[in-house]
């Protein structure tokens, strides 16, 4: 679900409610405009290339249509003017949500990913998760907007309108998700390469089921369970994946790529790409580029037990 | 002064008996002696030395048309691309190639100077001049632009074409995120196309300025003129600001200055800020001599003036003030403070009053005029379905709160697309039709134009209309691709079919065009019963315009009733001379020699290529690279001592 019409939260309701203020005052003028040219078609004589040119204005003022195009011009004013007033009072509205008690979050655009770290509260430490939100519903929701590489734009149009990630410029978005439910959010701004497959999820959940999500990622991954995954733990800890991505509680630090703590608990993989099952899972690892042309995850090459033992490993990271 | 009753006065010089002059009673040994003065040399090399304004204006269309089709083929390889979710036909870098080449090519190659290309043809015809001011420079500016936007494609052709789009947004389009030599021909060719249209600029503004006929005060222009005159001036004060932001961006990229990086203190936005301060003004530049295209079509074909002369010139002065204080509506979701973002709100909803004023006055022309519906009209017709809409939706984006949903989705892609193709592609397709028999002497297929415009009229409503509902339904712009499940299949299916129906009906146009040339009916002077000067003359053309400089007592000299008198006449059949006047009210001032054709425009115009392409290579070709420019610009510019003796021995007291 992407989309501004259907809004899940008060910011994209107020601009979707100006949205069809707009529309209807749009949809007037654009029907009259065609219908005065219709009735100009319809009621003016045919004539040739020979018909004589009619002067005679050039002496006299035509005072029907300077009278017409003076009150067009009139009533275009003002009603651009209206426009004005409304668009004034929703810009406004949308900078006033009240914050106070908001969940703090700061989301970097890399190319081709997001990360979010979750600021500490109420005594809970601070975590990193990547390409997927959890946001409470009715509790406003500050943003800050961070650009690791090149430009890009944060945007879930079901919760809110677009925001720019500047490098060197700080800015933030503030929104409210007020019904429940998994809204798509994707990339904007032209980022390269893959700036079609940047996309993400927020998924706005009860508070309860917030706590209990937060809660579980603030929680370093589980020691492996069985000798299949101890294995598929080891080969990630042998092959490259460290470099890169970060598996708290192992010494996996890497900070390029995602933080992978949690990543069974996501229902997406490769930025809001494909979804999240074991097939996939392997068919990505083994080699990224091939999935999404010009990822800047390389190909690895695994033995077949090796690789499925990383992502039995992978599949208990919940 | 000058009235050809005290012409032979002025034409005795002393001593060197009677010289061929022209004027209404020319002889035609005098008339055939003229047009062989102002003729172009034959063989390969005169071609690459001629400066009629109408042969250089010809190729310039031409060339500006077949980046337009080119541009098109691309844009049609995107849209078959996106025609089904997740399709693979191409992938994201040659997608992400195309689109950039689609735009660059379109805004840079096409819409801008086609339009400095037809004003260049017409311009002088319709103000009673015999050439173009600074003809050599007016070739130089058409190599100059040819080589440009040769570049382009041969980087497309050897794929290192720039893939960071039109915009070439910072950090992206930087040394650290573009590596190859992609965004370096972009910033070049920049380059190329800005010091064309600057030189085409300062041509037409001068020929309009300095070389109308006795009588045709500012007050009797046709508007095209105006629009003309206006959209130059805009060219002069836009074009600048994108010179400065590609070269630092060149810079930054090839000698290591850090004007965008911000880790040095560089500013990222200082490039949006810059390149939209000639962005939007841009979009006007394309915009404005349309206007003037339909303010030429619609008085013909309603048989009368257009209604509200001073107003509709007012507009177009105010629509370019305005243009240029819109430039941030691009950048509404920076982080820039939020009252600015307003003022620049209530700045674009401005400026469409002044586009509702000349709409209003066009329909009242419409209302009380006597129609002649041929294809002309009807391509100007459809401007007021296509180009309305689009500004309905411009009006849209310039509120902060929808840009803020639409701004960088496909909502935008439709209102880019009716606004330019609505406000400039239909009028200009008019204009061809109306001026072809000008430029070639025979009248385009009528049966043709109407298959070609319905086509074209259903065909961009199929491929454009659906891209509104995607923007909003949340499809983002400058996707290689789109996954399934979103809703977006079927409305990008539309807008493929719709694409292909375009590009049919552009076919029609070059099927119609070719046929035409080959055994097409041939053109009176005056097919449409139009009321401008450029219907004086035979179509097409002589090479010297007119056999007299024509004195104007109005605004339609070619309706009016004759006053006297009616032509100038006395100026030499033997040489290059015209008559310059004044600015205001085009008073008779002096007549000035004009230079003959040359082969070192087209030099320097290589030498200069040469710079710029090895510039992109090493810095140092700005250095050695500047020899062979001025070699080339001293060879243009050396004076001959048989065209001094030739100027003094014309030499008069008064």
């Amino acid at each position: 679900m992407q989309s501004a019409l259907s809004p899940a939260g008060i910011q994209a309701s107020r601009v979707l409610d100006l949205w069809h203020v707009t529309l209807t005052v749009c949809c007037i003028v654009f029907a009259g405009v065609l219908l005065a040219c219709m009735i100009a078609l319809l009621r003016a004589p045919r004539s040739n290339p020979a018909t004589p040119a009619d002067l005679g204005n050039n002496e006299r003022l035509e005072r029907g249509i300077n009278r017409s195009v003076i009150a067009g011009t009139v009533i275009s004013a003002l009603l651009l003017v209206g426009l004005l007033v409304a668009d004034v009072i929703t810009d406004r509205a949308l900078s006033r949500l009240p914050v106070d008690n908001a969940l703090h979050i700061e989301v970097t655009g890399f190319q081709w990913w997001w990360q979010a770290r979750y600021a500490p509260e109420n005594g809970g430490d601070g975590f990193a998760v990547a390409n997927e939100l959890h946001v409470p519903v009715g509790r406003p929701v500050v943003v800050s907007l961070v650009a690791a590489d090149v430009i890009h734009t944060f945007w879930v149009p079901n919760l809110h309108g677009k925001k720019d990630m500047i490098p060197g410029q700080q800015s933030s978005i503030a929104f409210r998700a007020d019904r429940a439910g998994v809204y798509r959010g994707q990339c904007a701004e032209f980022c390269g390469y893959e700036h079609a497959l940047m996309a993400f999820s927020v998924v706005a959940d009860t508070p309860s089921q917030y706590a209990a999500w937060a809660a579980r990622q603030r929680q370093a991954a589980a020691a492996p369970a069985d000798n299949i995954a101890m294995h598929g733990r080891d080969v990630f800890l042998n092959a490259d994946c460290a470099r890169c991505h970060t598996v708290r509680g192992t010494p996996a630090n890497g900070t390029l790529g995602p933080d992978l703590t949690h990543l069974a608990s996501r229902q997406t993989i490769a930025a809001g790409t494909f979804v999240n099952n074991a097939h996939n899972l392997s068919a990505w690892i083994s080699n990224p580029p091939a999935l999404k042309p010009g990822v800047m995850m390389p190909a690895t090459r695994f033995a077949p037990g090796d690789l499925q033992a990383l992502v039995v490993w992978l599949g208990t990271l919940k | 002064m000058s009235e050809h009753a005290s012409s032979s006065h002025l034409n005795a010089p002393g001593g060197h008996g009677p010289r061929p002059v022209d004027g209404p009673h020319a002889s035609d040994a005098a008339r055939a002696k003229l047009a062989a003065t102002w003729s172009d040399p034959p063989g390969f090399i005169g071609a690459l030395s001629a400066i009629n304004h109408k042969t250089i204006a010809r190729r310039f269309i031409v060339t500006t048309f077949v980046f337009f089709v080119l541009g098109g083929l691309l844009a049609l390889v995107m849209r078959t691309q996106l025609a089904r979710p997740e399709l693979r036909l191409i992938g994201p870098n040659l997608y992400n190639e195309l689109f950039t080449t689609h735009g660059t090519t379109m805004m840079f190659l096409f819409a801008v100077p086609v339009m400095q290309a037809v004003a260049a043809y017409l311009v002088p015809l319709m103000v009673g001049a015999r050439s173009i001011a600074f003809p050599r420079m007016n070739a130089y500016a058409y190599w100059i632009f040819l080589f440009g936007g040769l570049l382009l494609f041969a980087s497309l052709a050897v794929n290192s074409a720039p893939a960071a789009g039109w915009f070439s947004y910072v950090p992206l389009s930087g040394p650290d995120y573009s590596p190859g030599k992609g965004s370096d021909i972009w910033a070049q060719m920049i380059t190329f196309t800005e010091l064309s249209g600057l030189l085409e600029a300062i041509v037409l503004i001068t020929t309009i300025f300095k070389m109308r006929a006795p009588g045709m005060s500012l007050n009797r222009m046709p508007l095209f003129v105006w629009a003309t005159l206006v959209t130059q001036f805009m060219v002069i004060f836009a074009m600048p600001s994108v010179m400065l932001c590609s070269t630092a961006l060149i810079l930054d990229r090839l000698v290591g200055t850090h004007f965008y990086n911000p880790a040095k203190g560089g500013d990222v936005l200082l490039w949006q800020h810059l390149f939209w301060f000639f962005g939007h003004p841009e979009v006007y530049l394309i915009f404005i001599p349309p206007l003037g295209f339909i303010s030429s079509i619609i008085p013909t074909f309603a048989r009368r003036p257009v209604f509200g002369y001073p107003a509709m010139v007012l507009a177009l002065i105010a629509t370019a003030f305005l243009a240029f204080g819109l430039w941030v509506h691009h950048m509404f979701a920076t982080n820039l403070p939020e009252l600015g973002k307003s003022f620049f709100t209530a700045a674009s909803l401005m400026i469409a009053i002044p586009s509702a004023i000349q709409i209003f006055c066009w329909i009242g022309t419409l209302w009380t005029g006597r129609l002649n519906l041929r294809t002309p009209l009807l391509f100007v017709l459809a401007f007021f379905f296509i180009l309305v809409m689009g500004g309905m939706t411009g009006i849209m984006v310039a509120s902060v709160p929808l840009d803020l949903q639409v701004h960088d989705t496909y909502f935008v892609v439709a209102h880019l697309h009716y606004v330019l193709l609505g406000g400039a592609v239909f009028p200009l397709f008019g204009a061809f039709f109306y001026w072809f028999p000008k430029f070639a002497g025979r009248m385009l297929s009528e049966r043709l134009g109407r298959w070609q415009f319905w086509l074209f009229f259903v065909g961009f409503n199929v491929t454009f209309f659906p891209m509104h509902l995607l923007g909003l339904h949340g499809m983002p712009r400058r996707v290689w691709t789109y996954p399934r499940g979103l809703g977006w299949e079927n409305m990008n299916f539309a807008a493929t079919i719709g694409a292909w129906t375009i590009a049919l009906s552009v076919l029609l146009f070059i099927i119609n065009v070719v046929v035409t040339l080959w055994r097409g009916e041939a053109a009176p002077a005056d097919p449409w019963g139009a009321g401008t000067l450029e219907w004086s003359v035979a179509s097409p053309p002589p090479p010297h315009n007119f056999d007299a400089i024509p004195v104007v007592h109005g605004r339609d000299p070619m309706w009016e009733p004759s006053a006297q008198p009616r032509f100038v006449s006395g100026l030499a059949a033997d040489a290059r001379e015209v008559l310059v006047t004044s600015v205001l009210d085009a008073k008779p001032d002096h007549r000035s020699w004009f230079p003959s054709p040359s082969i070192w425009p087209f030099i320097s115009a290589v030498a200069t290529t040469v710079l710029f392409i090895a510039s992109i290579y090493t810095p140092w070709a700005v250095v050695w690279g500047s020899v062979p420019v001025a070699v080339a610009m001293i060879g243009w510019f050396w004076p001959k001592r048989s065209s001094n003796a030739f100027a003094v021995a014309r030499e008069q007291r008064p």
